[in-house]
């Protein structure tokens, strides 16, 4: 067998945090410093014994891993395949960002640093690192679009139960994109106390690797429990919504190099892809730089950054992680513009049929099982990566209109 | 000899540089600022490229983009106002923005276009020397357009030195790790750092920016430095009530002049 070095590897990043023609690290000079001590250190710090078995322990007991694969019986009777939920949902705090913010806190902690910082869109980031720094006693600040300050009060109110600072981010379309400047001005000005989470594949180089291994426990378990309740580790499809698109790379992680494995993604339509209120940066976007990342992105003929639209605060995002541009250009995934609506059509099913209540996100990535042609034999994946708690103002005014 | 090592060539030559955003206050006022701006004592000039994202930028920056982009600015039009730029001002002027619009409008296609306004140079923060150094210094080199790039306090000495060896008419020194427009004023930091630069051997002349709003900090900066660059300051006090944007007040103040 062949080792598995970062070049024979493609769908991985290479040294310089590049996926293909995607990703990098284009940042000024006043976070090159910050980046790069990230850089120098994380693949050691997180390979280390030490560090693995803080992180593997607090997954155990604190966050509640292993998550149930759950074999949905009423969805799969509807569908005509086996469908097994990955139940990221039952996670602490709702959603699977926890993943990430359980290990980069640690990852701060060696690094000594004594300030958190963090971005949030739907507010499920933000409550994850709210939550980490509560249990380890770090300072944190979470900036949030004031927009969506507004429509995810519950989290904006969990973050400061937990001892955090929201400080709304007041410029562009105040969404998620406004929320993660406002987190790197931040950075730029607290270069040495402070530590950036970023809440997703996103960014500059090394965070689209960074998060992807940090979410990569997603797809080790899903293998490890298909393995023993199939006797396949694959499954014939793993589906997943993709914003940033974090919990999709944990989903894809480890089935990357298994071309037997249908990957696919469900981004955002919002309105529709030719409404002008989207967020499928994939189809409507073009190669372009944000956040310090070269990506395909929601821009104008004048490189200026587009605003996104979506129902769902933790998908409206202009760009998205390298590695699911790089997945889309090589054809290794294949990725679905789900809408709103259908996105809540797709909650109301899952709802009524398996006693399960998702988030408007994870809804996109159920709403692809009916625009697949599947086999009675097929195996599919589908990451539930969130509760849909947070989103009952947006159902109920649905029920009202029923 | 080109324009920026002319007006370098004294270590001494206590230039100072103002930085403006273009398309604001209003959409056809860069070549007014331009003319203004020599007339009162700039030597150097930064013309702003808008950008809808500026995250390396402060509040006041942020703002003239974004009423900027509003009014209607783009790169096309900044060029189209930019041809008569050496019929109007013979001093050093220089392009900065962000990475994005540039790779849009198309790396080549914007070095030939600034050349043939007579841009001396340009300043990319988000272009990783790098990837400069792999993928564009002979269009640079081609097109005879200066690239200048920035060091900050965090940046190691071995660094500073590959930056320098990039860098062409100056080296752009950040006062303190911050976003445009902070702090006015500096401290024993700020002074220990400047120290550090002046007895560093440098190829290119050095100019501070960052922190620098009235004359002591200008003069501060003077000591160690060929020049200070000017922005959030500057932009504050643009008013477009007037017809000279109340341009000579702000220099003959900033110059210390009494007139």
């Amino acid at each position: 067998m062949q080792s598995e070095t970062l070049n024979k590897r493609p769908f991985h990043s290479d040294a310089s945090g590049f996926y293909g023609d995607f990703g990098g690290a284009f940042i000024p000079e006043m976070l090159y410093a910050n980046v790069e001590e990230l850089r120098n250190n994380y693949l050691e710090i997180i390979g280390s014994a030490d560090f693995q078995k803080d992180y593997q322990k607090l997954l155990r007991n604190y966050v509640g891993r292993p998550t149930p694969l759950y074999e949905a019986g009423n969805l799969s009777k509807r569908y005509g395949a086996r469908i097994f939920l990955k139940r990221e949902d039952l996670n602490h705090t709702g959603a699977h960002k926890i993943n990430n913010t359980v290990g980069q806190v640690l990852l701060a902690r060696k690094l000594g640093k004594k300030r958190i910082i963090a971005e949030t869109g739907a507010g499920q980031h933000g409550v994850a690192t709210a939550t980490v720094c509560a249990l380890m006693q770090m300072e944190c600040i979470v900036y949030m679009g004031s927009v969506d300050m507004e429509r995810q009060a519950p989290n904006v109110a969990r973050m400061r139960m937990l001892g955090a600072k929201v400080v709304p981010a007041l410029s562009g379309s105040r969404t998620l994109k406004d929320a993660t400047n406002e987190a790197i001005r931040d950075w730029i000005n607290n270069p040495e106390s402070t530590h950036y989470i970023i809440g997703s594949v996103v960014g500059p180089h090394p965070y689209p690797d960074l998060v992807a291994r940090l979410q990569a426990v997603i797809s080790e378990e899903i293998k490890a429990q298909l393995l023993s309740e199939t006797g396949n580790p694959n499954p014939d499809y793993v589906i997943a919504c993709v914003g940033g698109g974090s919990n999709a790379a944990g989903a894809f992680y480890h089935f990357l190099d298994a071309p037997e494995v249908k990957l696919i993604g469900a981004e955002a339509a919002g309105e529709g892809i030719s409404s002008g209120k989207t967020a499928a940066s994939l189809v409507v976007g073009k190669k372009g730089i944000i956040h310090g990342c070269l990506t395909s992105l929601m821009q104008t003929e004048d490189g200026q950054i587009v605003e996104p639209h979506s129902i769902s605060a933790g998908l409206d995002y202009p760009g998205i992680g390298p590695l699911h541009a790089h997945l889309h250009q090589t054809h290794r995934a294949l990725y679905y513009s789900i809408t709103d609506n259908e996105a809540i059509k797709a909650a109301f099913e899952l709802s009524e049929t398996e006693g399960i209540i998702p988030a408007l996100e994870t809804a996109h990535a159920l709403a692809v099982l009916e625009k697949l042609q599947l086999k009675t034999t097929d195996k599919v994946v589908v990451n539930l990566s969130g509760r849909g708690d947070k989103d009952l103002s947006t159902y109920m005014k649905i029920l009202e209109s029923r | 000899m080109k324009r920026l090592d002319q007006l370098l060539m004294n270590k001494n030559s206590r230039v100072v540089n103002i930085y403006f955003t273009a398309g604001y206050p209003s959409l056809d006022s860069t070549m007014s600022i331009i003319s203004l701006l020599e007339k009162h004592g700039a030597g150097l000039i930064e013309v702003g490229m808008p950008f809808s994202d500026p995250l390396a930028d402060g509040p006041v920056i942020q703002e003239s983009s974004r009423i900027a982009l509003e009014n209607g600015m783009n790169t096309d039009l900044l060029f189209e106002q930019l041809k008569s730029l050496r019929t109007v001002s013979q001093i050093p002027v220089v392009l900065m923005g962000y990475l994005n619009p540039v790779l849009q409008y198309g790396m080549e296609k914007f070095l030939s276009m600034a050349s043939s306004c007579g841009i001396d140079g340009l300043i990319l923060p988000d272009l990783p020397p790098e990837v400069y150094e792999s993928q564009y210094i002979s269009l640079f080199e081609k097109h005879e357009i200066y690239p200048i790039f920035l060091i900050t306090p965090q940046t190691k000495q071995e660094r500073i030195h590959y930056l320098d060896s990039l860098s062409k008419g100056f080296l752009y020194a950040v006062s303190s790790s911050s976003t445009t427009g902070g702090k006015s004023g500096f401290n024993k930091d700020h002074l220990a750092y400047f120290e550090r630069l002046a007895s560093t051997d440098l190829k290119n002349p050095l100019m501070i920016g960052f922190g620098i709003s009235n004359n002591e900090s200008l003069e501060t900066v003077f000591r160690y430095a060929s020049g200070a660059i000017v922005g959030s300051a500057f932009i504050k006090n643009l008013n477009e009530k007037t017809e000279d944007f109340g341009i000579p007040a702000f220099m003959n103040h900033l110059l210390n002049k009494t007139k």
